[in-house]
């Protein structure tokens, strides 16, 4: 454990790190991340991390050293491909049992390892420890060791328990651990001027074959993907690469540094995520191939390949124009996302409302402005409530995020776009920017927003019933509160004219009428259906004396 | 009938258990306004909310007490303190569900003691709904967990009825297993209602995973039953316990309040639904509404229809206790050959499966009993779709988790209508998978050729399953 810890702080004192750099001694000691919230927090954990940098590495067997709930509960759920070996999908675990927890479980452990290499043979196992291994005093280094020994395999520990911090951290402890244990320990079968490696790329939905044709049209070979798509072998002798790109931005800086430290080979922090971004990394990988002693044609020929994507990628966008025009995108996601989709947003026409920077550092913040403008809003932490706020009141028309935080914009009834480590599309290069334009578009103009934001017709007919009811009811409160007289005067009498019992008394007593005939000369009356009534009004009035006739004889 | 057996590995390869936490945080999820919290490190609510999200499609409320490695030394108390008082003024939940976890049980946290403390130290939380039940990840699986929280939640929630208090005789309390899905909530509903009964489920999750959109955002789960009800539950007439890991929650509903519980192991069948139907016509006393006599019809007619295709079928099936014993047996009835089984955990339904042996292993297991037994219909959680891509036989996925198909929260298999619907699509696999993969050849009818893997002919499969 105290290699665990030291190991930690290595970490945590990463030169290569700009954000580290500025920190004090004693910040730094306090590590990158801020101390987690109890009740507050969402994310993995380091274990987590560590497995999420390395099991792309597909013809490894992955062995999991801890109870039931680290690999049970998470086997097969990314969506990184693979060329050819499976194993990597295979959930392996010591699945610890609470004798194992009171005996310790080393023998269990080294029995496993011993059962994996029976039965499938992978040319290397990584075991990965967790939280409760690491409680009892379980020494999977030694069990490793003597495993590696006993059975002539590379058995590699990856120490990396889930107690000590977030996902991040777990995937430099990855990275420290094939620093330490598989790089360099093999050669490969050959070398060429133009072997790269790339570091921290997982080819998540495949979408590295994006962008290995045009590595292959340059002549570029990976020597090694660590970890996408990647094979033990390779990454065994990627230090014999002659550049390196780091794709994940800081995920795995560790890695890219000390391999340019041990081993001389110089790296860039690029991505191909965006039309301008893969441009800037094919022409820098050309530069350092060059500079490292590739024949100096290749950044013409590289020039060439950009002139001609950039091209055709821009092409492919400019129908979307006219069809973004005034649509507004909230972006939320970490790191390099956070700017480099952007320009290919833009592009196409989106204004970008916001963009979140939760987890980008201080460069990608300048990128951000670079890209947005000074104004450009920068959203540090938001919580779902507020999300779904922002996009119930129409302020966007679209969200790019994390499968996470999909339910908020889907239950707004917003049209939303997955473009984080779930997500089923391949948005890498530069078809990877017409897809997600694509994409873009059919989240956008899906019919399914309409008729869901329309209201529900039977709420409307409710709704009238009721206002319906509420004026009878409000009718009827007048009658009670009004004047007696006049309510007993508006009374209908004839329903068909529409004449009321004011105006038949009325008129029977300024007239003297005695018939319903003469009651039908003098008002609108019909005496058909109030024939009845209208007697009933005759007979209550005496004809003596009407008021009005004495009134008019006087 | 069947013997079971652990298998003597040191490796689980491809697990088909899930851990007991996550099971208990489900049916907190079925609470209304709950916050179900994990004491453990923040991994384990990482895994477990990732995974329910994928199943439901849902947002899913899961929160962690994130204990570091210092926090592990200290102990574990601060963390919960925080943890609770967080939720408590941010979400503002109804209920906080908690569940241990391997790292907190292994360090030994006296979480119940904590609470109390917790209680005495914040006076607005003294009456405030805290549920705790220790579900250490080293120990059972999903279902128990589940089966331990509701036991838990009746514990401490439901209130003993004054001696004087009517019971309700329209009131019925439903405890439903964690093999049932939103959907079969729903349809149990509609059942209990046609009777006249008024229903309360614990847990519902149809209220809150079902997937209806709410009118507000609320960080908390969006429906379930309220802890007001849950209290009132004492005064129900009856229980009823859906699956054999519901006992634990109905005798203890029975002990605090006495309500008489029926336990129903199953709800998936033509049987079963029987029994069911002239029970909710016994307690309710009225006639079965015609409606179901036409279901009941129905279903007849399906297991005439399908018969002809799962008759004489090889099954290999992976579940939990509780839906592999529902799930087999209904096929069993339909003339399947139940010929692999695998399960995740102990219970006392398993030597009444309809098989030889029932194995509690995973997935690798099953693979390769499947393989050997020349099984031919694999019925598993999503995980098993790698293995049913090798051995290229029809996959009916069943029981959680199921993330690589939509709609698995509005699955059916309770009721007359749920069985059949069940029947179909089973069935249709089959029928699928002929006209794909085992159309005739003209090599087929071949006497001198052996029978392939896959080819199946009823007398030579019982032959070999009495062999």
């Amino acid at each position: 454990m105290s290699s665990l810890s030291a190991a930690i702080q290595e970490i945590f004192n990463e030169p290569g790190c700009a954000k580290n750099a500025n920190k004090s001694d004693a910040e730094r000691k306090k590590g990158c991340t801020k101390q987690l919230q109890p009740g507050g927090t969402a994310g993995g954990c380091t274990f987590d991390g560590a497995k999420i940098a390395l099991q792309p590495f597909t013809d490894v067997a992955h062995l999991v050293h801890g109870p039931i709930a680290c690999e049970g509960n998470s086997w097969d759920n990314r969506g990184a491909a693979s060329s050819g070996a499976s194993i990597w999908r295979t959930g392996f675990t010591t699945d610890l049992n609470e004798t194992d927890i009171v005996f310790g479980g080393e023998k269990r452990l080294y029995k496993a390892i011993k059962e994996i290499i029976n039965k499938y043979n992978p040319p290397a196992i990584f075991v990965y420890q967790t939280c409760v291994p690491a409680m009892i005093g379980d020494d999977i280094n030694a069990v490793c060791k003597a495993a590696s020994q006993k059975f002539g395999k590379p058995v590699i520990p990856i120490n990396s328990p889930g107690f000590v911090g977030p996902k991040n951290l777990g995937n430099k402890l990855a990275g420290e651990a094939l620093l330490e244990h598989v790089i360099g320990t093999q050669e490969p079968d050959y070398t060429t001027p133009y072997d790269i490696n790339l570091i921290g790329e997982y080819n998540l939905s495949g979408e590295l074959w994006q962008v290995k044709p045009l590595l292959d049209e340059l002549g570029l070979r990976i020597l090694s993907c660590i970890s996408g798509d990647g094979k033990y072998r390779q990454v065994a002798s990627s230090h014999r690469a002659r550049a390196a790109m780091l794709v994940c931005s800081k995920a795995m800086i560790n890695v890219a540094r000390k391999m340019e430290e041990r081993y001389g080979i110089p790296f860039f922090e690029g991505s191909f995520y965006g039309i301008q971004d893969s441009s800037d990394s094919l022409r820098e990988i050309a530069r350092l191939l060059v500079e490292r002693g590739a024949p100096s044609e290749l950044i013409e020929r590289t020039q060439a390949v950009i002139a001609r994507e950039e091209a055709r990628a821009w092409a492919a966008i400019e129908p979307y124009k006219p069809r973004f025009a005034g649509k507004r995108a909230l972006l939320i996601t970490g790191g390099v996302k956070s700017w480099s989709v952007v320009a290919a947003l833009q592009e196409a026409g989106l204004e970008l409302v916001g963009t979140s920077v939760k987890k980008s550092t201080k460069q990608d913040k300048e990128r951000i402005k670079k890209r947005m403008g000074q104004d450009a809003h920068m959203i540090e932490d938001m919580t779902p409530r507020e999300i779904y706020k922002m996009l119930k009141d129409a302020k966007a028309d679209i969200m790019l995020s994390g499968g996470k935080s999909q339910f908020v914009a889907l239950k707004a009834a917003m049209p939303w776009l997955d473009i984080n480590q779930e997500r089923c599309h391949a948005y890498m290069g530069y078809v990877g920017m017409v897809k997600l334009v694509e994409e873009i578009d059919k989240a956008l103009f899906n019919p399914i927003w309409e008729q869901l934001r329309r209201p529900v017709p039977w709420d409307e007919v409710a709704k009238n019933r009721q206002t319906k009811a509420i004026t009878q009811m409000d009718a009827q409160a007048a009658e009670i509160t009004g004047d007696p007289e006049t309510t007993r005067r508006a009374k209908k009498v004839c329903f068909c004219k529409e004449a009321d019992l004011g105006t038949i008394e009325d008129a029977i007593r300024s007239h003297g009428l005695t018939s319903v005939e003469a009651v039908r000369q003098h008002t609108n009356a019909f005496g058909g259906c109030c024939k009845r009534r209208i007697e009933d009004i005759l007979a209550t009035i005496p004809v003596s004396s009407p008021p009005a006739m004495q009134q008019a004889a006087e | 009938m069947a013997i079971v057996t652990t298998p003597k590995k040191a490796c689980a390869v491809n697990p088909l258990k899930m851990s007991q936490p996550i099971g208990g945080a489900l049916a907190f999820m079925g609470l209304r306004g709950a916050m179900p919290l994990l004491h453990g490190s923040q991994g384990c609510t990482s895994f477990g909310l990732t995974l329910f999200v994928r199943h439901f499609k849902e947002a899913v409320p899961l929160q962690t007490t994130a204990m570091s490695e210092v926090a592990i030394v200290l102990g574990g108390y601060e963390n919960v303190e925080q943890a609770i008082l967080n939720i408590y003024n941010r979400t503002k939940p109804e209920i906080i569900g908690i569940c241990s976890t391997g790292v907190t049980e292994t360090n030994g946290d006296d979480v119940d003691a904590y609470i109390k403390l917790i209680r005495e130290q914040h006076p607005q939380l003294a009456k405030f709904p805290l549920v705790f039940v220790s579900t250490p990840d080293f120990k059972d699986a999903f279902q128990n967990g589940w089966e331990k929280t509701v036991a838990r939640i009746v514990e401490v929630l439901v209130e003993a009825p004054a001696l004087e208090a009517e019971r309700d005789p329209a009131r019925v309390n439903v405890l439903p297993g964690c093999h049932l899905t939103p959907g079969d909530l729903d349809e149990l509903r509609t059942i209990l209602e046609d009777f006249g009964l008024k229903p309360s489920f614990l847990p519902d999750l149809a209220g809150s995973l079902d997937g209806h959109i709410p009118d507000e955002f609320t960080p908390t789960t969006i429906g379930g039953i309220g802890v007001d009800e849950v209290a009132s539950m004492g005064q129900s007439s009856w229980t009823i316990a859906i699956g054999a890991q519901m006992r634990r929650a109905a005798e203890a509903m029975q002990a605090k309040t006495g309500v008489p519980f029926r336990l129903f192991e199953r709800l998936c069948g033509l049987i079963p639904n029987d029994e069911f139907i002239a029970f909710l016509s016994e307690i309710s006393g009225r006639p079965v509404p015609a409606k179901y006599r036409r279901q009941r019809g129905q279903l007849a007619d399906a297991m005439l229809d399908a018969h002809f295709h799962i008759g004489g079928r090889k099954l290999a099936i992976g579940a939990e206790p509780d839906l592999l014993f529902d799930l087999s047996s209904m096929l069993h009835e339909l003339g399947a050959q139940v010929t692999a089984a695998v399960t995740t955990t102990q219970s006392p339904v398993l030597e009444r499966i309809g098989t030889k042996e029932v194995l509690i292993g995973d997935l690798e297991d099953l693979e390769e009993l499947a393989r050997t037994r020349d099984c031919d219909l694999l019925i598993t959680h999503s995980h098993g779709r790698q293995a049913a891509a090798r051995l290229k036989i029809p996959f009916y996925r069943a029981g959680f988790p199921m993330f690589d198909r939509i709609g698995a929260g509005h699955q059916l298999s309770v009721g007359y209508r749920g069985t059949r619907d069940a029947i179909f699509s089973i069935a249709n696999l089959v029928i699928a998978d002929r006209d794909e993969n085992h159309q005739p050849t003209p090599d087929s009818w071949r006497a001198s050729t052996p029978l392939r893997p896959g080819g199946r002919s009823f007398i030579d499969a019982t032959e070999r399953s009495i062999a």
